[in-house]
């Protein structure tokens, strides 16, 4: 073979594979992209919880009610999607020093804050858990293995892992959403099921006192885009780099 | 070889003994056929029965990836969405079969009884009748 027809050859081989490459691209994923342009996030109001005098669970309750979500008095197979903690605890990098006692001890809610950045899809070996283009961080049951380095990544304590069979311990079992079997991984997923129809999640819509809000941060006229704008808010381990999306108002 | 007719004669009827099932169900009416109960008030489902009965494992692995993953959560078929009195359908076990074949023992068991099929389902998923009323 001479020069000339081996670079004729090679020039060939490489139109083609970038034509295929190309049309690949241009017939793939059609319908993967529906939600693109949104953000969704939650703002919490901190001081409409303390008014309340920290004892309010509508939240909590709703939440572990409308999701299955099995009750174990061993705070070791604890279940939590959205729970409370002291402020010092949870917010725990802060490096403010003298803060108010009251606040430190203060309850919080805290729930996954799905992350922009988040460290447990990175690590699971199955992708039974990833970010969705509107910014949920999804979880998929049929594939969890449990092998728990998403539990590991998640520096906020979000994911928990049924080390029983949650089943026995659901207090009022429902048809409309699944429970989980032992050995997989479960967290809040902002309600994947209620905002595919358009509602709210259900915490949000059980506080009276839209201490709650959530919305579209891509949105300017959205909610929690304008409360945002009126105070000021803090996240939590935002130096972690991994942009949690839930603002706290304290 | 020794005793062949009696070896031939042992082994035709260990064979004829063994597959005999076979031959019963492929020449004959089989005895036993599960008894599925249909659901009384509807007459129509998103398929045809026959495929259904061949398909419904196929659909409910297909639905449950398009809405987990993909978040598409309404069922469209010919091209439009699919409906039910009225309502856009969801690609949904519990929200949308369930609704209808409301007696997972009556209709499901019976049959994957009978196969001796385990589908993991109801592992996770909850049927009408296990919720408390």
């Amino acid at each position: 073979m001479n020069r000339r027809n081996f670079i004729k050859i090679v020039s060939f081989g490489g139109a083609v594979t970038v034509a295929t490459k190309l049309s690949i691209d241009a017939f793939s994923g059609t319908n993967a992209n529906q939600h693109s342009g949104k953000r969704w996030a939650m703002v919490i109001d901190t001081r409409k919880c303390i008014a309340q005098g920290g004892e309010c669970r509508k939240c909590i309750e709703a939440c572990n009610d409308s999701h299955n979500i099995p009750k174990f008095e061993n705070p070791k197979d604890e279940i939590h999607w959205i729970w409370k903690d002291k402020f010092k605890n949870a917010f725990i990098t802060s490096e403010n020093h003298y803060l108010p006692q009251k606040l430190n001890e203060q309850k919080v809610l805290l729930l996954c804050n799905h992350c922009d950045n988040p460290p447990c899809t990175n690590v699971c070996p199955t992708k039974a858990t990833w970010k969705r283009d509107d910014g949920i961080v999804m979880m998929d049951w049929h594939r969890c293995i449990g092998c728990r380095y998403c539990i590991a990544a998640c520096p906020y304590g979000s994911r928990s892992f049924n080390w029983r069979d949650p089943r026995q311990n659901i207090g009022n079992l429902r048809d409309d959403y699944p429970a989980r079997t032992k050995g997989v991984v479960e967290k809040c997923t902002f309600c994947d099921e209620l905002i595919a129809r358009g509602g709210m999640p259900a915490c949000v819509s059980a506080c009276e006192e839209g201490a709650l809000r959530f919305g579209d941060l891509n949105n300017p006229d959205s909610d929690v885009r304008k409360i945002l704008l009126d105070n000021f808010s803090i996240r939590r381990k935002p130096e972690l780099g991994t942009s949690p999306e839930v603002y706290y108002i304290v | 070889m020794y005793d062949t007719m009696k070896i031939l004669f042992g082994l035709f009827l260990f064979v004829a003994f063994f597959t005999a099932p076979l031959w019963f169900n492929s020449f004959g009416t089989p005895d036993y056929k599960p008894e599925i109960v249909y659901p009384e008030n509807y007459d129509e489902c998103i398929a045809s029965k026959e495929y259904m009965n061949h398909y419904h494992m196929n659909i409910l692995d297909d639905w449950r990836d398009q809405v987990v993953r993909a978040d598409i959560r309404f069922f469209v078929k010919d091209g439009s969405p699919y409906l039910i009195n009225g309502e856009k359908a969801q690609m949904s076990l519990s929200h949308t079969c369930m609704k209808c074949h409301d007696n997972k023992s009556e209709f499901c068991d019976r049959c994957h009884d009978y196969l001796a099929v385990k589908p993991y389902c109801w592992d996770c998923h909850v049927a009408p009748e296990e919720v408390k009323k």
